[in-house]
């Protein structure tokens, strides 16, 4: 201790004074300086005890992996669906008193359509046939004194239909007189369809869930740590740290708990879609079907990463508004 | 430096720590205050630290107005001021170094600033050969002073110290009060709450006593320096 201290008087406790020491650019520049630290320090401290950092950035990845999986999933089944969509085809029953002439017409009149690539007559007793022949009921349907089944027309439509071109074919078809019912094959589709926009839904409520179960498991470690490292917190605040000071480290660890049990669930999910391309080629290949597994996309990647970032440094900053406010020095 | 006026403090149990207290220390003293246990002198040192708040009175420190100060500037207060704790409140997670850079670092000093204002004040206390231990390799007398190094190396106007030498021989008691005392030759103010009342005598500095809260002895200096 030297000249300096000799200039003691009573303002020099001023808050100007100690501006004046350290000028705005000075500020910032160990501003910038504390976070550099703050992140390069708790990162430390996360890799000096590594198995319990793996532990809680394995349990954040397990939560962001699971929905991700899910929705990689979803869209592959989605694309699976499209891709079966092929040519939609329509049944059209005609009523029973419909004669094959005026159905033939019919025929004709439908071909011309846009939407109509190419339509066959089948006659009721043609279906009989068919029906004795595949449905091993001959016996059943021979004693029939009377053919049940209405005379069909099977029209194939072209392939680029929407659901919804196709139902208004529908609509428009069971509106004619000699129509008795239209059936579209493509139920299912339309059912899948139903199946995974309700699929979407439960992942995003999932995806809400465990959000909120990573901001809670963050939020725990961080509490931890704060008791952990409570006498230095005191400390700190004893020697003039203010409270952004203290809050910092903890905030770049839960970034990191955040960051890295992002990049981990990237890992998991794509773990996932290798144990699973096997299989399903195998099976796309028992359809006669080429389809590939869609992975994740960099700008999914992209935004798992930074939305894990932001959960955990959301969950420490939540546990450090609890918890370091009540840590003062007495 | 310091000025209280008719302060009181009373904690929430309704228990008077300070009744109607005031004093005054100038710029570049030497204090020491005393009284029994339970007396108040760590109350006092706290209100100056706004580690507490007085219930009752005007305290100015520095020349700044401790009743109005608000919570987010007491942090640029507690720059100023340099503690000694009698259980030193060092870290043992890391060196003797660190230890001491660590107002340096909470006020954003300049790595290299910081490095040449840590030897220095470790040079200061007599430990420069041990930056690079863990202070739980120290004596007790070792880690006080480590604890010195730290109050003073911001190089603040203000030095308290509570007990810093409670758990001390007698002989190394002297030898951190001679440290105090050093500090105290450059201009540095310095208040000390302490038992030892052998000890006090011995330094010949003005001595505030306190009991039951109020102060009732205010005895000056051998060099007249009191106010
Ligand atoms: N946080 C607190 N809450 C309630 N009462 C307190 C608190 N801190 C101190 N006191 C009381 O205030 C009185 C003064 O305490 P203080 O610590 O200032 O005494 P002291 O003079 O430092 O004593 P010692 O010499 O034992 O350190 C004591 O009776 C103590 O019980
Ligand atoms: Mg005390």
């Amino acid at each position: 201790m030297s000249q300096e201290s000799q200039k003691a008087l009573p303002d020099a406790l001023s808050r100007g004074a100690s501006l004046k020491q350290l000028s705005l650019l000075n500020l910032w520049r160990s501003y910038c300086r504390h976070h550099v630290s703050s992140a390069r320090d708790s990162l430390n401290r996360l890799l000096r005890q590594p198995l319990s950092s793996l532990m809680t950035c394995l349990v954040v990845a397990i939560a962001l992996a699971l929905p991700q999986v899910l929705s990689v999933a979803v869209s592959n089944i989605d694309q699976l669906g499209q891709s079966w969509q092929g040519r939609p085809s329509l049944s059209v029953y005609l009523h029973h008193n419909v004669k094959q002439p005026v159905a033939e017409k019919l025929l004709i009149e439908l071909e011309q359509q846009e939407s109509v690539a190419e339509g066959i007559y089948i006659s009721p007793s043609e279906a009989l046939q068919e029906f004795e022949a595949h449905s091993g009921f001959a016996d059943v349907l021979g004693q029939l004194e009377r053919n049940p089944l209405p005379p069909l027309l099977q029209l194939s439509l072209v392939e680029q239909l929407s659901l919804e071109q196709v139902q208004s074919l529908q609509a428009n078809l069971q509106a004619r007189p000699e129509v008795e019912q239209v059936d579209v094959d493509l139920q299912w589709l339309q059912r899948l369809q139903q199946i995974l926009a309700l699929g979407r839904t439960l992942i995003w409520l999932l995806s809400g869930l465990l959000a909120l179960g990573v901001l809670l498991i963050v939020g725990n470690t961080i509490r931890l740590a704060i008791a952990a490292r409570k006498d230095e917190i005191l400390v700190t605040k004893t020697l003039g740290g203010t409270n952004a000071f203290v809050r910092r480290p903890f905030l770049y660890t839960g970034l990191w708990y955040g960051l890295l049990g992002g990049a981990l669930a990237l890992l998991l999910t794509e773990l996932c879609l290798f144990a699973l391309a096997g299989p399903v080629a195998k099976l796309a290949g028992s359809y006669g079907s080429d389809f590939l597994l869609m992975g994740i996309s960099w700008f999914d990647a992209g935004f798992l990463l930074l939305a894990s970032s932001v959960l955990g440094w959301l969950g420490a900053a939540l546990a450090v508004g609890r918890h370091l406010a009540a840590i003062e020095p007495k | 430096m310091i000025q209280f006026l008719n302060v009181s403090k009373r904690y929430p149990g309704g228990f008077d720590a300070l009744s109607n207290l005031s004093l005054n220390i100038d710029a570049g003293e030497m204090v020491f205050l005393t009284g029994h246990s339970g007396a108040g002198k760590s109350t006092l040192l706290k209100l100056i630290m706004l580690m507490e708040r007085a219930t009752r009175g005007q305290m100015v420190v520095g020349g700044q107005n401790l009743n109005k100060m608000p919570r987010r500037q007491i942090p640029f207060l507690r720059r100023q001021i340099g503690v000694v704790f009698q259980n030193h409140q060092l870290l043992f997670d890391r060196t003797v170094f660190d230890n001491v850079a660590l107002p340096l670092m909470i006020a954003g000093f300049e790595p290299r600033d910081i490095g040449r204002r840590v030897r220095a004040a470790l040079d200061k206390v007599g430990l420069l050969s041990k930056e690079k231990l863990n202070p739980v390799a120290l004596s007790g007398g070792e880690q006080q002073r480590v604890g010195i190094a730290r109050a003073v190396v911001n190089k603040p106007p203000l030095l308290l110290a509570d007990e810093p030498t409670g758990n001390l021989d007698p002989e190394l008691s002297a030898e951190i009060m001679k440290l105090l005392q050093q500090f105290n030759d450059v201009g540095v103010t310095v208040l000390i709450a302490s038992h030892d009342l052998t000890l006090i005598e011995r330094m010949g500095k003005r001595k505030l006593t306190l009991e039951g809260g109020q102060l009732v002895a205010d005895v000056p200096g051998l060099g007249g320096e009191a106010a």
